[in-house]
């Protein structure tokens, strides 16, 4: 093993950790203020990379604006991204917010998340039919190689772009007055509407911020890897789930550093065994892992009082 | 006395009523397609009854079932294949015909063994693991079990395995019954019966003292980590049997049937009839396997309604159909 493949597969396990991370972060938020885990964040991501389809198209394929590709490109990424909280938060609003306000088991919204997946997925597929579809390429791949290495720009650009997006959210959590809210929640959730602080807002914002990375995932994902169909989410999403709770579900930095753990468990192990064994041996590893540290990486378990 | 007069009763009835279907079945009153769906109830109410045990009755989310159910079915279908069929790989026939109709059953419970040793995957963590954390173990354990099979080329790897359809004519020319409807109705009985007697007894009702309270169970004594092995290994062990009767029913299996798909359908039956309710989960299993089959014309809608009508019933009928009552509570004359 020389140490240029070594370098080679350490740069492709930064992006596809990258594209876990990501999704991560979206479960990691919503399980820290709500407790709940939201099923149907992979099929966010799903939605995200079609809006971004959608908004690329209408944006390349008219006659009435032509703007350079790259202003297209960034316009479609927040374009989605805003689109992509809208559906986010109307999840929120119609499907969980009620059953919230009843107080019933929290399994109960666990289910619902789940069959609000199935719903955005196999909507998905009977509106728009099962073909697959191809995202315009937006921004030309080029590719740079130092010395036997190979690293393309959109490579470079979704490992930056994850680490920028980890790094604002992280600012987002510690230095303001909403992520203070965010974390009061998720320390004392009975104390925390006494003093004043609008939950149902609070949750919302949860919900645009989870969303919104999810939809940065998918536009990225589809410009690295340019097919849209409508179970891409399906895989992506529950695997994106393990990590975050092998990171310690609750934490962003657990959710973070879960998801790159997995995307290098996941191209190393086919970059020295056959690739069919790639998801054996990940979810063995996170088996182990999580049978010996039960609350993940950065998790913490709380005491329980009797 | 009067408790096993009880008890026969409920026999009696069932007997009564398996004899009418392979009655009727064997004289052909109803057609391939209607015998299929009742053969699927029946493994369906397997499975949802067997899953009820960890997501109702212990109050855990275990959202992997359909990996134990895959244990189940390649074991049983690999020893039958390999005993009573000639295949490419595991060459001709080892035992005559005439043993399968003993032998059958005996591998169904091989079959549930393996998956129940399987369960000990999900059981063992369980220990110090609950809620959030279980709950991805089982999708842990789901992806593996699938994974796995998909590697394995002698059992056919991502292609499929098949030759269960020889193991049942075989068991056709012994004696020309409806044998797998036969054998789907005694797993079935069996199953339920199991469960039932299970969940009702004081053994078993420490895994309703877990739920309600890990730490004051621990200390009325109830040994908790015993406990959840039994249910762990209970309910895995029956979903293996469910998955044996579902391979030869079909004839055909391969690592795609027992996906995170398979373990939803399974988990919708669960909520769909009550969480910890058996009744509700027999019933539930009878309602949501006909409900698919009506709703098959719609295609790809169906799986757009289904969530749907789940969503509604979350909202307006969490506790599902039964909620945690059985079907005599509503007779109370009939009550003990």
């Amino acid at each position: 093993m020389d140490s240029q493949i070594l370098i080679q597969n350490f740069l492709n396990a930064l992006q596809w950790g990258s594209f876990y991370a990501l999704i991560a972060l979206g479960y990691t938020l919503v399980y820290g203020v709500l407790l709940l885990i939201n099923f149907a964040h992979g099929d966010i991501f799903m939605v995200g990379a079609y809006l971004g389809f959608f908004f690329a198209i209408v944006l390349t394929g008219n006659s009435l604006i032509h703007l350079p590709l790259w202003i297209v490109f960034i316009m479609t990424v927040v374009l989605s991204m805003i689109a992509t909280s809208f559906v986010g938060v109307t999840l929120e609003r119609v499907a969980y917010r009620p059953l919230r306000r009843k107080g019933t088991n929290r399994l109960y919204v666990v289910i619902t998340a789940l069959m609000c997946g199935l719903i955005l997925e196999n909507g998905n597929l009977a509106v728009f039919g099962a073909s697959r579809r191809s995202f315009p390429e937006l921004i030309e791949k080029t590719i740079y190689s130092f010395g036997g290495i190979t690293i393309s720009n959109i490579k470079i650009m979704v490992i930056v772009t994850a680490f920028v997006a980890f790094i604002v959210l992280e600012m987002i959590i510690r230095k303001t007055r909403i992520g203070m809210a965010m974390r009061a929640i998720s320390y004392d959730r009975v104390a925390v509407p006494l003093m004043g602080i609008p939950v149902d807002r609070i949750i919302v914002f949860t919900f645009v911020l989870g969303s919104s990375m999810a939809a940065l995932a998918g536009v990225l994902f589809v410009t690295a890897y340019p097919v849209l169909e409508p179970y891409m989410g399906a895989t992506i999403g529950w695997k994106a789930f393990i990590a975050a709770v092998v990171g310690g579900i609750g934490e962003i930095r657990g959710a973070f550093v879960g998801g790159f753990l997995l995307g290098f468990i996941e191209i190393f192990v086919a970059a020295f065994f056959p690739s069919t064994l790639r998801d054996l041996i990940a979810f063995s590893v996170l088996l182990v892992l999580l049978s010996v540290k039960p609350t993940g990486l950065f998790g913490f378990s709380r005491s329980t009082k009797i | 006395m009067l408790h096993s007069l009880h008890t026969c009763r409920y026999w009696i009835l069932y007997a009564l009523f398996s004899f009418t279907i392979i009655f009727g079945v064997h004289h052909e009153w109803v057609n391939a397609y209607i015998q299929l769906i009742m053969m699927f109830i029946g493994i369906n109410i397997i499975l949802s009854s067997s899953l009820n045990i960890i997501n109702g009755y212990m109050g855990e989310f275990s959202c992997g079932h359909a990996g134990f159910m895959a244990v189940g079915a390649y074991v049983t279908s690999v020893l039958n294949v390999w005993l009573f069929a000639s295949d490419r790989v595991f060459g001709p026939a080892v035992l005559s015909g005439n043993w399968i109709l003993l032998l059958f059953p005996l591998t169904l419970l091989i079959g549930g063994l393996a998956a129940a040793f399987a369960g000990l995957l999900v059981a063992i963590p369980s220990f110090n693991t609950r809620g959030d954390y279980l709950a991805i173990i089982t999708l842990a354990v789901n992806y593996i079990v699938k994974s796995s099979i998909e590697n394995i080329q002698t059992i056919g790897g991502a292609r499929g395995f098949m030759g269960m359809r020889k193991v049942v004519n075989a068991m056709g020319d012994v004696w020309d019954i409806p044998w797998m409807m036969i054998f789907v109705l005694i797993f079935t009985g069996f199953s339920v019966w199991v469960i039932w007697r299970f969940v009702s007894s004081t053994y078993g009702k420490g895994i309703i003292a877990i739920r309600e309270d890990e730490i004051a169970a621990e200390i009325m004594s109830v040994n908790t980590q015993q406990m959840k092995i039994t249910a762990f290994m209970l309910s895995s062990g029956l979903a293996g049997i469910a998955g044996g009767l579902f391979a030869h029913v079909l004839g055909y299996i391969n690592p795609g049937s027992f996906t995170i798909m398979k373990s939803t359908e399974i988990m919708v039956m669960v909520y769909l009839g009550g969480m910890g309710s058996l009744s509700g989960s027999v019933i539930s299993a009878v309602f949501f396997t006909i409900l698919l089959e009506l709703l098959r014309p719609l295609q790809v809608i169906k799986w757009v309604v289904i969530p749907l009508m789940l969503i509604l019933l979350m909202m307006f009928r969490p506790e599902g159909i039964m909620g945690n009552r059985e079907i005599r509570d509503f007779f109370p004359g009939k009550r003990k």
